[in-house]
């Protein structure tokens, strides 16, 4: 009797890992990651490739560091002016954001009430999946006059009686610029980092809650002294993402910058990003060293993206705080 | 001899309970809770002590779904009261958890006297006495006082059990919940804690939930024996111990079920 009893449980090893199933798995799960860094790799190297006559000629620094690009005399090529434009747009979004999207986080995922932050989320990712190119025409029918009319016109005047020096900074208050188009890019990543916020927000543990709870902390403690802390690996890399989507915007941006390709820029008055010129020069170029030199932009731009992504899981990694223990 | 003093009344249920949903953790409980007196709280493992000990500082007001009737008091004011803030009676009312709870990216240090901050305290020269005193009382201080600054979440599980309690104690409650606090503890570290309640009587009330009888007999003058989200028999510890009234609490101490 017991013999038998004995016999039912022993089930073969094969059958418990269901060998052929978990092989199967494994392989397509394997091809599919190596699908995945390949086309990454191949775009980079195809990227390089097709600009490669660019870089050569004006040299892999010179053309990084080259402030003219002359598409209708002198054929000089540079990416400074663009790589100025979306760093400068970026970094700016990034910081205009940052409190505000922590600040919506802290509200939605701490304070509002259920229904409320039901609201609240579902608003922010139907902002967050506005196509760019819906913000960029709100952004000239609406947003652009507006800022014009109520900001950059007023305070130019301002300067000019008052701050004479500051003019040159300001530049032209004709809407269409850098400030208008940092803003917008805010607007496009407040929900991002919103989003990613709050998700970290409701993986810290309800202990941690408790604890500092029990310590006599108030609502606002617990959040500075468990929430924010727990979750900040959590928060630094939604915030890196938003810059990756912010550097890599295109249709908002171009629509709204100005499309200026000569520094200096200036805080009202028009310029370019990196995006922003691929887009709006692609289709006119027609001489070789203009399209390469476009190229060469992309694998510049596809570069920097893929870093600020490393650099985003890096972040998490490093500053995540797992089984109760920060690393 | 005991007897002869008549026990001041600290905190009191009364027709105590606890939902979670329809589904009740704990009861109709009445309990008297004498001060700077031990209580321990016994029984089977969801039986509902931990339930019981979080109604006393209003931790269920944390729990979405979670509703308590009945009275809490201390010093006769109610718990419950809307008008008061359970902020305040958390200040009163330390807790030392089940699971260790240290905040992990926070330094040992700060963990200590996260509560004293709380409430303002800022000089240096205090906080740094209050936390080799806390660290000491949980017999912690002598594995960490070189790495003070190093975080909370670097520590062992035991050490971290031991850090939430210095915690605890820095803040110097008049009345601390302990909900299991030694069960991940070796047993140096758990004789240090029971000696460390032996010490604290004379200021301190405690409640302290223990699956562990020696612990309860050794430490308590109090013990209630909870079954099934009920209180089943409350009285003195010696009496429990010796000569429960009920057939069932006479069943768990002895090992019989549980
Ligand atoms: N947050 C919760 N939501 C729903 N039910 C809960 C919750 N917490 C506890 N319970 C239920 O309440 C009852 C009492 O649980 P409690 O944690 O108080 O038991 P306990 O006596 O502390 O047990 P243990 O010795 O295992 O810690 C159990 O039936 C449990 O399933
Ligand atoms: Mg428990």
């Amino acid at each position: 009797m017991s013999d038998n009893n004995t016999k039912k449980i022993n089930v073969s090893p094969s059958a418990l890992y269901g060998w052929l199933g978990d092989r199967i798995f494994a392989v397509s799960v394997f091809v599919l990651g190596f699908i995945v860094i390949f086309t990454t790799l191949a775009m980079a190297i195809s990227l390089y490739y097709e600009g490669s006559e660019a870089i050569t000629r004006f040299g892999f620094w010179g053309f990084l560091t080259g402030e003219k690009w002359d598409p209708a005399i002198t054929m000089e090529f540079g990416a400074w002016p663009f790589i100025v434009g979306t760093v400068s747009t970026s970094l700016g979004a990034l910081a205009l954001s940052f409190i505000p999207a922590i600040a919506i986080a802290v509200f939605t995922a701490e304070y509002a009430p259920h229904w409320l932050s039901h609201i609240i989320e579902n608003l922010v990712n139907l902002i967050a999946a506005v196509p760019s190119v819906v913000i960029g025409i709100w952004g000239v029918f609406v947003f652009t006059p507006w800022i014009r009319d109520t900001v950059e016109i007023p305070v130019y005047i301002w300067s000019l009686e008052n701050a004479p020096g500051l003019t040159p900074i300001l530049g032209n208050p004709i809407g269409y610029g850098m400030m208008t188009a940092t803003i917008i890019l805010t607007i496009m990543i407040i929900p991002f980092t919103t989003a990613l916020t709050v998700d970290a927000f409701r993986m810290v543990p309800k202990e941690q809650r408790e604890a500092a709870s029990a310590l006599g902390a108030t609502k606002w403690e617990v959040i500075r002294m468990a929430v924010i802390p727990y979750s900040r690996g959590g928060i630094l890399a939604g915030t890196m993402l938003s810059l990756g989507r912010a550097i890599g915007e295109t249709m908002a941006v171009a629509m709204l910058i100005g499309n200026k390709n000569t520094l200096p820029f200036t805080l009202f008055g028009p310029g370019s990003t990196m995006a922003s010129v691929i887009v709006n020069e692609f289709r006119e170029a027609v001489e070789n060293i203009h399209l390469t030199s476009l190229m060469a932009v992309g694998f510049y731009l596809f570069l920097i993206s893929l870093i600020v992504n490393l650099a985003a899981a890096y972040i998490q990694r490093k500053y995540a705080v797992t089984g109760g223990r920060a690393v | 001899m005991d007897n002869v003093i008549e026990n001041k009344l600290r905190l009191e249920t009364i027709g105590l309970s606890v939902f979670y949903g329809e589904n009740p953790g704990v009861k109709d409980v009445s309990l008297k809770i004498y001060d700077k007196k031990v209580t321990a709280l016994i029984g089977p493992s969801g039986c509902g002590k931990t339930t019981f000990l979080r109604a006393l500082n209003r931790m269920h007001d944390l729990t979405r779904g979670a509703k308590v009737t009945g009275k809490a008091l201390i010093d006769g004011q109610d718990i419950y009261d809307p008008k008061l803030d359970p902020v305040i009676i958390r200040r009163k009312i330390g807790m030392v958890f089940q699971k260790p709870t240290p905040f992990p990216t926070m330094s040992i240090y700060d963990n200590v006297v996260a509560g004293l901050k709380l409430v303002g305290f800022r000089d240096r020269k205090l906080l740094d006495e209050v936390c080799e005193r806390s660290l000491r009382q949980s017999a912690l201080w002598d594995e960490v006082k070189d790495r003070l600054k190093t975080p909370g979440g670097s520590l062992s599980g035991g050490q971290q059990q031991r850090l939430s309690i210095a915690r605890a104690l820095a803040v110097e409650p008049e009345v601390l919940l302990m909900d299991e606090p030694t069960s991940s503890l070796d047993p140096q570290s758990t004789n240090r804690i029971e000696e460390l309640i032996g010490e604290l009587k004379d200021q301190v009330t405690i409640i302290i939930v223990t699956h562990n009888m020696q612990q309860a007999s050794r430490v308590s003058d109090y013990t209630a024996f909870f079954y099934i989200g009920s209180l089943i028999e409350y009285n003195k510890t010696t009496k429990i111990f010796t000569s429960p009234d009920q057939k069932r609490t006479e069943e768990y101490i002895t090992g019989q079920f549980g």
